[in-house]
């Protein structure tokens, strides 16, 4: 299919951005990547009267960590440039991990993070694991900027607390009290297929010691699967096999995947478990060595 | 001037369009669109240049593979009225029919291809890789082309291409 006929346009600052977003009373929409709103559009699943595109707009496009230790992801960060970041693989290992698994390198190029979480789909992989890195979303609207606990911002499949007259200029991300350790694994049949089962994880730690642990799951529920209290048993904890073992429990039972094409709900229950205690137990190993 | 999309289309009176120009491999295109025109649409039945695909039109396949400033993007999921001011290098930009782009030659020369429905956006998105990283892995060239679908070759000797190409290449510059 086509997409249905809209009005566009590409201002230079979110000021403009933001002018036209109000003028139009929720029916428009903004483009960023468009690697989910384009084929939505397609689809028509999305018929916007105005399209208003933020490409050309400066200073989106920054990933910087404050002096604080806070972690900020402009709106135009393409999945390449966080896959690229030598930032992120040095000290957000939940986030490169998850960069090269998102979509295929091709929409990579596109697609971006902060995009990629506003469009809220429950099987995104970003979204995830802002939900386990205790991430928040800056939204900024005619009276100024907000920010937004990513567990309040997602309030349904492809629904977000966003108004129709703000933009997501930028996800943040609290820097880690001691080192942050964590990965993410996803299990796909082809590469750009959904997930059959996702998990991110996030491992605040002090020494051999876990100040803060967070996880999130995709694939495995109607929505992303906020697993934080369920992996919380290792908050004060170390990584023995016994805590590993009871943390990939308790995330397992967390999840509520369903029986389909791509598995049973026993099956992904169970890929659920053995990708917490992977990626765990590879962090109690490097911890090992470093010691 | 007549409106692109007309010829596509034809947009009715009192649609508005919106003029903007692209350069496609190396010349400036200054045409009139309308808003909802794809690029692919706009690349093949605007300006005729039929070498890139449309496949699954899903962003699945990556048939329409195009190189958006030098990265490659999949031209059924952008916008026309998005690549204003932009640089657009298709397949027929890589070589002519009597000077291929070693790519094309290492398609040639490994049997890259069968129906060759695939191979424009292959050589394309391998383009991309090689002016990253000119001397990739198997494995990276796996990785690389894993948004572009095949169905006929099992992409064995798609790989194999690549890494031809990327050997002259490399040869070519020392």
């Amino acid at each position: 299919m086509y997409p249905s006929r809209f009005e566009y346009d590409a201002p230079k600052t979110l000021e403009e951005a933001i002018a036209i977003l109000d003028r139009s009373g929720g029916e428009a929409k903004v483009l960023a990547g468009g690697q989910s709103l384009v084929p939505m559009l397609k689809l028509r699943f999305a018929s916007p009267e105005r399209i208003v595109d933020i490409n050309g707009i400066p200073g989106l496009n920054h990933v910087r960590v404050d002096a604080d230790g806070t972690l900020r992801i402009g709106a135009l960060v393409r999945h390449e440039d966080m896959e690229n970041s030598a930032l992120l693989e040095k000290s957000y290992p939940t986030l490169a991990g998850a960069a090269s698994l998102v979509a295929d390198p091709i929409v990579r190029t596109r697609g971006t993070f902060v995009g990629s979480v506003c469009h809220a789909d429950p099987q995104g992989d970003w979204a995830a694991t802002m939900i386990a890195l205790g991430g928040r979303i800056v939204a900024q609207g005619p009276n100024g900027r907000r920010e937004i606990d990513m567990r309040s911002f997602v309030l349904g499949p492809f629904v977000t607390a966003l108004a129709f007259n703000e933009i997501a200029v930028e996800a943040v991300i609290p820097g880690a009290k001691g080192t942050a350790r964590g990965g993410y694994l996803k299990l796909e049949r082809r590469v750009g297929d959904f997930a059959t089962a996702s998990v991110a994880v996030y491992l605040d730690m002090s020494g051999a010691t876990v100040n803060r642990a967070g996880c999130a799951l995709a694939g495995v529920g109607g929505r992303t699967i906020d697993a934080n209290d369920a992996i919380s048993v290792l908050n004060g904890k170390q990584l023995t096999d016994e805590n590993i073992a009871a943390a990939a429990e308790a995330v397992a039972d967390a999840a509520d995947p369903r029986t389909d094409h791509r598995g049973s709900a026993d099956y992904k229950r169970h890929i659920v478990k053995t990708f917490v205690t992977r990626i765990l137990t590879g962090i109690a190993r490097t911890e090992q060595k470093a010691a | 001037m007549t409106s692109l999309y007309e010829e596509v289309t034809q947009v009715p009176d009192g649609v508005p369009t919106r003029r903007v120009t692209i350069t496609v491999n190396g010349q400036k295109r200054t045409v009139d669109v309308e808003p909802r025109l794809l690029l692919a649409h706009l690349i093949r039945q605007g300006l005729k240049l039929t070498g890139t695909h449309t496949g699954c039109d899903t962003t699945n396949c990556g048939a329409c593979t195009v190189l958006f400033d030098g990265r490659p993007i999949k031209s059924c999921t952008m916008l026309a009225v998005q690549a204003d001011g932009h640089k657009v290098e298709t397949v027929e930009g890589m070589g002519t029919a009597s000077e291929l782009h070693p790519i094309q030659e290492g398609f040639k020369e490994e049997h890259g291809l069968q129906c060759g429905f695939c191979t424009p956006g292959m050589m394309l998105a391998a383009k991309a890789l090689l002016e990253k990283n000119p001397n990739p892995t198997e494995d990276e060239v796996r990785w690389a082309l894993s948004g572009n679908l095949c169905r006929c070759t099992g992409y064995q000797n798609i790989v194999k291409a690549v890494l031809w190409a990327a050997d002259k290449m490399r040869d070519q510059q020392a």
